[in-house]
């Protein structure tokens, strides 16, 4: 689904922004990415979603690489992501279902399909109510809700969430989280990339933790190491 | 296509003042690039009325016969450049001069014999009115034995030359200076629109729209300007012509076709405009 193949992300000026990062994600895997800001964690998820190139190495996400990519592959490569942020991104002039089915207009969705499959997404994440309401009218939580939605609703393979409990309070992000599982339940595989070490603790998903650009930490190396040293 | 025009409608209401003030812009260069398309249209029918009065005048040998001037008359009027030849008899001739010099009536009654030769009187065909056909066919009619003297306005025809020449090249060099003023104005507004809507495009792309459709709107929102300006340009170049006709001269105004490109042009500017703007300015967003 996703594999980094000794990847190194140079700065501009030179400094390094990951360095030698190589791990692969299953289907319907969940995993989270832990570490201090600045550790590597969004830089990740920017060569997933191809915001950005490796400087060397290779990124390979649902059959795109890194190595072959081309500019007009990149929306196709997106359409099978669904990703969401800590300041939600939500367009400010459009109800909560405006902006879900923007994410299907902007892709060329038939109309007819459009209405029921974003009041489909609305209604897993707990929002049929508030369709209307637009982002200034919702809590923090039900904003990201919003964005998890339109991130949802072109049934994507892999959502990436960078730090998106980030700007909510305890009881907003328990309920974020839970939506995230819920939705890997389903067979979507989730990245989530947060440093809320409580979050990380809650659940025994796969972890990577990150440090100055390096995996420090795989949880799936570790477990690994154990069943063979078990054998 | 529907989500295109919306795109492009909304963009009026999300910035009003700016488009507002993009298409005042553009309608204001559309304007005084359609004035100065006005003056060329009015010039070049004065030109032309100026133009037909061009003429050749072939002084007769006096005594001429009758006869041999009728035979060079149809000679004449065979040349592909000749539209028309009036033949003005010695009397006609002074009668004519009696009716034009009046303050000259008591010379005129005092003449004992007629001393104005009989002529011949050549108008040119449109297309043969520049100063080279006019030489050509003057050098010709001196061939003609009977020619005592051929006059035309050598300075007056080559004048006009000079001034058509001159018309054309001042109109395409203000034209180009307009329309490159307007397609930076254009070109201004719609990077003010993209950089206004950088949220939207960032997460149009995150969603995976392509770089087609998300230029799409820009294009419909600079075509939608410009025709919008050029609309306004006329209707304030209409105003313009009024106000010279009633007040000043009477004018000509562009004709329906005329208009029509008028339109078509500042649509096509538009475009042109936020096609360049788009492309440039998208990639950094």
């Amino acid at each position: 689904m996703i594999r980094f193949n000794k990847v190194f992300k140079a700065f501009p000026k030179g400094s390094l922004a990951l360095k030698d990062v190589s791990f692969h994600l299953a289907k319907g895997e969940f995993l989270f990415l832990t570490g201090h800001s600045g550790a590597g964690k969004s830089t990740i998820l920017r060569l997933v979603y191809a915001d950005d190139l490796p400087t060397s190495g290779m990124v390979r996400v649902s059959g795109f690489s890194t190595s072959s990519l081309k500019r007009r592959d990149i929306p196709r490569l997106r359409r099978r992501l669904g990703i969401v942020f800590q300041d939600f991104r939500l367009l400010e002039d459009r109800t909560a279902e405006e902006n879900v089915a923007f994410a299907l207009e902007v892709t060329g969705t038939r109309k007819s399909v459009i209405a029921p499959k974003v009041m489909r997404v609305l209604t897993q994440v707990g929002l049929a109510a508030k369709a209307q309401a637009y982002p200034r009218e919702l809590s923090g939580g039900e904003q990201q809700r919003v964005a998890i939605a339109r991130a949802l609703v072109n049934d994507p393979l892999v959502l990436l969430a960078d730090e998106p409990t980030g700007n909510l309070d305890e009881r907003a992000t328990r309920g974020v989280f839970q939506l995230l599982r819920d939705i890997n339940a389903t067979g979507t595989a989730v990245v989530l990339a947060t440093h809320d070490l409580d979050l990380v603790r809650a659940a025994p998903y796969r972890t990577i933790e990150l440090q100055e650009g390096a995996v420090v930490y795989d949880s799936a190396e570790d477990e690994g190491a154990e069943e063979a040293v078990e054998s | 296509m529907r989500l295109t025009i919306r795109e492009a409608l909304l963009s009026f209401r999300r910035a009003p003042v700016l488009s507002a003030l993009a298409v005042t812009t553009i309608a204001f260069a559309l304007f005084v690039l359609g004035l100065f398309g006005l003056v060329v249209i009015n010039l070049r029918s004065t030109l032309a009325q100026i133009e037909e009065r061009v003429e050749i005048v072939v002084y007769l040998t006096r005594g001429t016969p009758v006869e041999v001037v009728t035979v060079a008359i149809g000679d004449i009027q065979a040349f592909p450049e000749v539209q028309s030849v009036n033949y003005v008899t010695e009397d006609q001739a002074l009668e004519r001069a009696r009716q034009e010099l009046v303050e000259f009536q008591g010379v005129f009654d005092d003449l004992t014999q007629n001393p104005l030769p009989a002529s011949l009187e050549i108008r040119m065909r449109q297309g043969y009115r520049d100063s080279r056909s006019v030489r050509d066919v003057a050098d010709r009619l001196r061939g003609f034995r009977f020619a005592e003297d051929v006059r035309f306005g050598r300075d007056w025809v080559e004048k006009l030359d000079r001034l058509r020449g001159i018309a054309g090249v001042v109109g395409l060099v203000i034209g180009l200076g307009f329309a490159a003023a307007s397609v930076m104005i254009i070109g201004t507004t719609i990077r003010m629109t993209v950089l206004s809507r950088a949220r939207e495009i960032h997460i149009m792309r995150l969603v995976g729209a392509t770089d087609g459709f998300i230029r799409r709107p820009f294009l419909l929102d600079g075509a939608m300007k410009g025709a919008l300006g050029g609309a306004f340009a006329i209707v304030l170049n209409y105003g313009a012509y009024l106000a010279v006709s009633r007040g000043l001269f009477e004018a000509a105004f562009f004709s329906v076709e005329q208009t029509t490109l008028f339109l078509l042009f500042g649509t096509v500017l538009g475009l042109a405009a936020s096609a360049f703007s788009v492309g440039r300015h998208l990639p950094q967003v």
